[in-house]
């Protein structure tokens, strides 16, 4: 009786298991998809695309390689694999958003010059035509 | 053309813009006028020209620092001698910048002059006590880093001659740019010196500080800085004014 009750519950533990990982790889996938799609459309440059692949592709490696991140994770001492991912992924999201910051920062540096050199050249421009059509209609005058 | 410019960043000031070009060209008429339009959505630069200033039109908003920038770029290029800051919204009194001019030719090593309103005690008009207090702490963290005396460091009324220029349109910081281009004059050893004037109450417009962006105010200016005294360590050496000047 406890011996049934006990290879019944194994034998769920094993299907959520297999469940889990079938719906990490899709997830994986589908990110993978997600990714691609925005590149196509040209809504997302390959530069940053390229980090968002390489994440899923960790995380279809660690959905299909069984035990590897339960390696992994008692290599570096960490008892409980999902600790070991919550780990790597907060500090894969710091270090993306630093980069992102240091990408605004030098955004907003480059556009900055951009407004004040148009704006210079704007006034330039918009002082000369009315010197060009001055002296051209300075000549017509001298011409008759 | 003039061998001085004087530099208006306006943004949204339609309600003061031509009264203060006009007040420039009244009391300081060997000045040239220009208005940095900093992306206003009103008329302010359809107001300023026919009031007798030239108009830089920046295409968005990018902020006071940026937007001063933009005028010594504009002296740089076009040789000005001297170009003094006078903000938009009338605060400043255009009558003070013939005494800003002569501190700044008294002594051939004065480079940057400012005017304080603290200076001495007038009867014009003062901040809230709030401000005051955060004034005096930047005045104290001035003096800490540079060893020089500052009674008013968020004074944007502010004279400077070609080497200013040249430094300014080069380098100059961003938000609230008053404090941290005293620590930045200081680096680049500019000998500044202060004189004292009476700041009016603005025309129209609010304060770029309000209350709830004030505590971010007081930390960004002081990180900035902190970070620019930092800066200077590297920079002195390679001072662009121990080059001869031209």
């Amino acid at each position: 009786m406890s011996l049934a009750l006990i290879r019944a519950a194994a034998h769920t533990s094993q299907t959520t298991a297999t469940l889990q990982r079938v719906a990490v790889i899709a997830i994986a996938v589908i990110a993978f998809a997600v990714v691609f799609e925005l590149v196509r459309r040209r809504a997302l440059m390959e530069r940053y695309a390229l980090l968002w692949l390489l994440a899923a592709v960790v995380l279809l490696v660690l959905a299909i390689w069984r035990g590897l991140l339960t390696k992994l994770s008692s290599e570096v001492g960490i008892y409980t694999p999902v600790n070991a991912l919550f780990a790597a992924g907060f500090v894969f999201v710091i270090v993306l958003l630093l980069h992102f910051s240091l990408v605004i920062s030098r955004l907003s540096e480059q556009s900055k010059v951009l407004a004040q050199r148009l704006a210079l050249l704007d006034e330039q421009v918009s002082d000369e035509p009315k010197d060009a059509t001055s002296k051209s209609r300075g000549g017509a005058v001298g011409e008759s | 053309m003039s061998r001085y410019l004087a530099i208006v960043p306006a943004h949204n000031e339609i309600g003061a813009i031509a009264a203060t070009v006009a007040e420039i060209h009244a009391a300081a008429p060997d000045f040239d006028v220009l208005v940095i339009d900093d992306g206003s959505t009103d008329a302010t630069a359809a107001a300023a020209a026919p009031a007798g200033a030239r108009v830089v039109s920046l295409p968005f908003n990018v902020g006071v620092g940026a937007a001063v920038q933009c005028g010594y770029i504009y002296a740089r290029i076009h040789g000005y001698e001297v170009a003094v800051q006078v903000d938009g919204d009338g605060q400043h009194d255009p009558r003070d910048i013939p005494r800003l001019l002569a501190a700044l030719n008294a002594e051939a090593d004065t480079h940057l002059v400012t005017g304080s309103r603290f200076l001495e005690r007038g009867d014009g008009h003062r901040s809230t006590r709030a401000r005051r207090v955060g004034i005096a702490l930047f005045a104290r963290l001035v003096f800490l880093l540079t060893g020089q005396r500052v009674t008013d460091p968020t004074s944007g009324f502010r004279m400077t001659d070609r080497v200013g220029i040249e430094l300014f349109a080069r380098d100059y910081p961003s938000d609230y740019p008053e404090v941290e281009a005293i620590v930045l004059a200081h680096t680049y050893a500019l000998h500044t010196r202060e004189v004292a004037v009476q700041m009016r109450p603005r025309l129209t417009g609010q304060s770029k500080i309000s209350r709830s962006l004030s505590a971010y105010y007081l930390v960004k200016v002081l990180l900035a800085v902190l970070v620019s005294a930092l800066r200077s360590h590297a920079q002195t050496e390679t001072s662009p004014l121990s080059e001869p000047a031209p």
